[in-house]
Formats: structure tokens, sequence, C-alpha cells
């Protein structure tokens, strides 16, 4: 009896801190779509109103009809789709590497690549950026496209990895025997086993691109390439009247990522417990 | 089977190459983009960097070699270095336990086998994967003394009202604070920490009386430690190096007391064209956190509780 009681007040207050908690969490958001709904004579009253009143859409039209969201989106689209195939197809050959083929040294190359996780990015960018200007290429997409092909990042490689280390052995000694190589498969085998683990990598590369905003600020100097991130800090205000014009191109922003993030819901979830967990 | 697989690998032995010397060729070649671009990204910038730190170069014309010049200068006649690692630092002290404790508290209320966990677990973790310019400037309006939500939530309370990032005593911890809305991912990662947990254990506790504190303390924090350290060695990493927050929110302000590391490595080599300066300011912060992490890896073994070494 006391058991139960107890389970039960647990329950009602685990719910009581949860909504609580729900609420914290989404009072930002809501005051984002609540300032982009307002125009300067209500955004600015004091104190703040919690409900937009009226309702004014024109922050949208101004977002787009005054900034090039479309063009902006175009440009980081540009860079993120080469960038998302070249993380792909490279991780998923240099994770099956390492999972599906023992070689001398193997595990040894692993752990080295594997602790550039912890290397701050600061450190290789100066050198990096250097390079790409020698090379004529400042101010083009190529610095933020090209180093996605070079396997996309030790995380997504560790993450395919581990998921291909969970396939049985057998199968490839069975085709082994059957005249198949090592391509064949891991594109006849592997790859249709590890749709998931490949579509949770496809979705972190695609919010790397997305959200990345250091890599447009230093490759980007020409308005005519700005990205999407980059853009948004043209909207920049501080006591100034921008406020509703950064809110609503904020919240374009962030739209594809929610609905992103409900259409691949349980990819998100299994890919972060998957990188957090087998190391 | 066996004697057929036996005839296959004499079969392509018979090519040349033993069957190691094969593997080993097979997995460089698909190792090869991550081997090669560990070389051009990682291992060769470093390289550059170190040289480039030991130059005086302000990106046009050609760099002069001043052995360790940037070093002495940082570290004797440079105050702004030292605040910036002191503004880094006491933001990962106050940020980083905080969200691991928060990160973690959330994901135990999650474990209670609530109903609606989907709902809930997506509010907590969708704003971690909102990107950090828009995240910046969501809250540099949320800070907003006059018109921003946290002072028109604070006022009718009768609580006093905060300068938020816009004092110098309060820009720190109202970015810590701001961090704890973005630990969805470190959340996610207990939450499934939790749920391998093995059940029996708490029941062994049930039936030795214990509570629900008992069980925290005695199951749940002791198996979770790997994964609260996997969790504390990212998040202190990756707190080091905030740069995009400051760089839109406070632009180091006010007076400097948000100047962190990396904003202040920015400025240097983006903004001044110091390139040798900054690269030196790199590889201290390479060294630090490389510090740091060892300090953190040598410790663990205190309060690590790894399952192979029960038995």
């Amino acid at each position: 009896m006391t058991i139960q009681r107890q389970t039960i007040f647990r329950t009602a207050l685990a719910y009581f801190g949860l909504i609580m908690l729900s609420i914290i969490f989404l009072i930002p958001l809501y005051w984002l779509v609540r300032s982009s709904l307002m125009d300067d004579s209500t955004i600015f009253t004091f104190p703040p109103q919690w409900i937009p009143n009226p309702v004014a859409w024109e922050n949208y039209d101004f977002a787009l009809s005054r900034y090039p969201l479309f063009q902006y989106l175009g440009n980081t689209l540009t860079i993120l789709i080469p960038a998302l195939v070249g993380t792909i197809v490279s991780a998923t050959l240099v994770a099956y590497g390492f999972a599906r083929i023992s070689w001398p040294g193997r595990d040894l190359v692993f752990g080295l690549l594997l602790s550039t996780l912890m290397l701050p990015y600061v450190v290789t960018l100066i050198p990096t950026f250097f390079m790409w200007s020698r090379l004529g290429f400042v101010d083009t997409y190529v610095p933020l496209i090209v180093p996605s092909w070079f396997g996309g990042g030790m995380f997504n490689i560790f993450l395919l990895r581990q998921f291909f280390r969970t396939i049985p052995q057998d199968y490839d000694e069975a085709a082994t025997l059957d005249g198949a190589n090592h391509f064949q498969i891991l594109w006849h085998l592997i790859v249709p086993m590890s749709r998931p683990a490949i579509i949770t990598i496809a979705i972190f590369s695609f919010l790397h691109h997305w959200n990345d905003f250091l890599g447009p600020l230093i490759y980007i100097s020409d308005p005519e390439k700005q990205t999407l991130a980059l853009g948004l800090s043209n909207f920049q205000g501080y006591y100034s009247a921008e406020w509703g014009h950064l809110m609503a191109a904020s919240t374009l922003m962030i739209l594809p990522i929610i609905v992103l993030f409900f259409v691949a819901q349980k990819y998100f979830i299994k890919g972060i417990a998957l990188g957090g967990l087998k190391g | 089977m066996e004697n057929v697989a036996s005839k296959g690998r004499v079969a392509q032995e018979q090519r040349g190459l033993s069957r190691k010397q094969r593997n080993l060729l097979w997995g460089l070649l698909f190792t090869s983009p991550a081997i090669i671009g560990f070389f051009l990204w990682q291992f060769g910038p470093i390289m550059a960097a170190i040289g480039i730190s030991l130059t005086e170069w302000k990106i046009v014309g050609t760099p002069e070699w001043i052995g360790l010049a940037n070093y002495q200068k940082i570290f004797t006649t440079d105050p702004l270095f030292l605040k910036s690692v002191s503004v880094t630092l006491i933001y990962t002290a106050l940020s980083v336990p905080a969200s691991i404790a928060f990160a973690f508290f959330l994901a135990v209320l999650l474990d209670q086998k609530v109903r609606l966990l989907p709902v809930f677990r997506t509010i907590f973790y969708l704003p971690s994967i909102v990107p950090f310019i828009a995240s910046s400037y969501l809250w540099l309006w949320l800070f907003n003394p006059d018109f921003g939500a946290l002072n028109a939530i604070i006022r009718p309370l009768g609580l006093p009202e905060s300068k938020w990032i816009f004092a110098s005593d309060s820009v720190l911890p109202s970015l810590a604070l701001m961090s704890l809305w973005g630990v969805g991912g470190t959340m996610l990662i207990f939450l499934a920490g939790l749920q391998g947990v093995p059940k029996q254990l708490y029941e062994a506790v049930e039936v030795d009386g214990g509570n629900v504190w008992h069980k925290m303390r005695h199951v749940t924090i002791p198996i979770m430690t790997p994964v609260i350290f996997f969790n504390f060695v990212l998040t202190t990493i990756n707190t080091l190096q905030t740069f995009t927050q400051p760089f839109v929110m406070t632009q180091g302000g006010p007076n400097n007391a948000s100047l962190f590391y990396v904003l202040y490595l920015y400025r240097k080599a983006f903004r001044q064209s110091d390139m040798g300066y900054a690269s030196a300011l790199s590889i201290i912060l390479l060294l630090i956190i490389g510090v740091l992490t060892y300090i953190i890896f040598r410790t663990s073994s205190l309060w690590v509780f790894y399952e192979g070494e029960r038995d």
C-alpha cells in the first residue's frame, strides 16, 4: 500500500516537473514567434505584451522582400547538398574500412583519428584559411564543401562504424565465397542493412551545414554569396527597430529544422543515443 | 564448408598476396579519405600553426621568424589574454556542471515511465538543434532589460530585475543560463544510458528497504558514471571553444567581461590580421584543452565505474 502510494506520488511529481519545465523550455520559442508577429508600436511597449495584438505579418513580408532570403537559401543548399553527399559517401567507405576489414594497425589508426575529436577547431583554422587563400578559393564555397569528402568528420565515421560492427561477420564471409569483393559487400549487404545509421549521419551533416556560422563568416565576404546563417547577422540591431524582422527571419530559418526533426524523429533519438553510449 | 573456404583462400593467395597483405591494402584503400583528410585538415595545419606561431605575420607580406616572442608577449604583456582565459574558465565552471546536472535531472524525469514521453522529449531536445546564430539573436532579445521576456517574467513576481548580458557581473551567469536551454543532446545520451540500467538492481535495493534516494545514490549514479564522464569531457571541450554566442550577443562586452578565448583569437586573426600571434594563442588553447582533458581522464579512475571491473 505504501509502496503504491509512493509510486503515485512520484509519478505525479514527475508530471508536475515535466510540465513546468516544458513551459520554461517553450517560452523562448514562444517569444520568438510572438515577437515576429508584432509591429514596432506593439513590440516596444512597456511592460511587454505576451500576446501580439493586432497580429502583424509585415515582418515576414519585410524579411522576404528586403533581404534576399531565397538567395541565401539557394547558397546554403549549394554548399549543403554536395557536402552532404560527400559526407555520406566518404564516411560510409571509411567506416567500412574500420569496421569490416581487419588489417594490421587498424585500431591504432582509428584511435588516432578519433582523438582529433578533442582538437579545438581554431588550431587548424588559420593554416587552413591560409591554404585556401593561397589556392585562390577564398570567397568560394570550395573550402566549405571539399573537407566533407574526406571522411565527413570522425563523429560520423564513429557512428557508422559502431553500427556496421553489429552486423554479423558471417554475411561477409558467405558473400566472399560467392565471389563478392568489398565494394559489392558494402553496397549490396552493409548499406541496405545500415539505412537507419546512414540517415542519422545525413541528418547530423544537414544540421551542421545548415547551422554553420563560423565557416561562411571566415570564407565568404561577397554579400551575394552569403548563407542563411551568415545572412541572418545582417539583421543586427540592438535597441534599434529591427527586432521584429530579425525574429521573423530567425523563425524562417528554424522552421525547416523543426520540420526535419518531426519527419526524422526516430533517427535523431537513436543516432544520439548510439553516438553517446558505446564510447 | 571449411573445405570450400580454404580452397577459395588458396586460390586468392595464388594471385600473389597473402590474405593479411590484401586486407591491409583494402583497409587502407577504404579508410584513405579519412587518413588523407587527417594529414590535410588536422596534422598538417597543426604543424603549420606551430610554425606560424613562431613568426610575425600580418597575412600580407612574408612571415618573419621571431622565435618564441609571441608566446613571451602573450604571457607577459597581454592583459587581454589573461582576461580571456579567466572569462572562458569561469564560464566553463559555471556552465558545464550546471548543464550536466540539469541534463541528468531531465533524463531521470523522462525515465519515470511517463505517458507522452515523446512529446516531452521533443520539447526538451528541440532547442539544442536551433542554429547557434538564431538562438543567439533570440536570447539577445529575451535578455533585453526593457522589452525582453526574462524581465517580463521576473517583474510581476517582485524579484529584482537584472541587466543580464548587459552588465559585466551578470553576463557570464546569463550565458550559462542560456546554455541550459541547449542541453537536449546531452539529455538524450543520459536517457539512453538510464534505459540500460538493469532493473533487477533496483529490485535488490527495494528488497533491502531502500527508497528512491538510495536507488539513485547506489545504483543509478554509479552505473551512469561512464556516461556522465563521456558527457563531461565532450561538454567541457565544446564549452572551452564558445564563440558564436559572445560574437553575436556581446562582442566580448561589457568591458571585456565576456571576452571568450576563441573570440579574442578570432579578433587577432581576422580583424587585426595578426596571424602569428593568433596561431600562438591557438596552440596555447590546444595545450589548455589537452591538460584539462588529461586531468579529467586521470581523475576518472576515482569516480568512473566500469562494468568490466565489477567482478
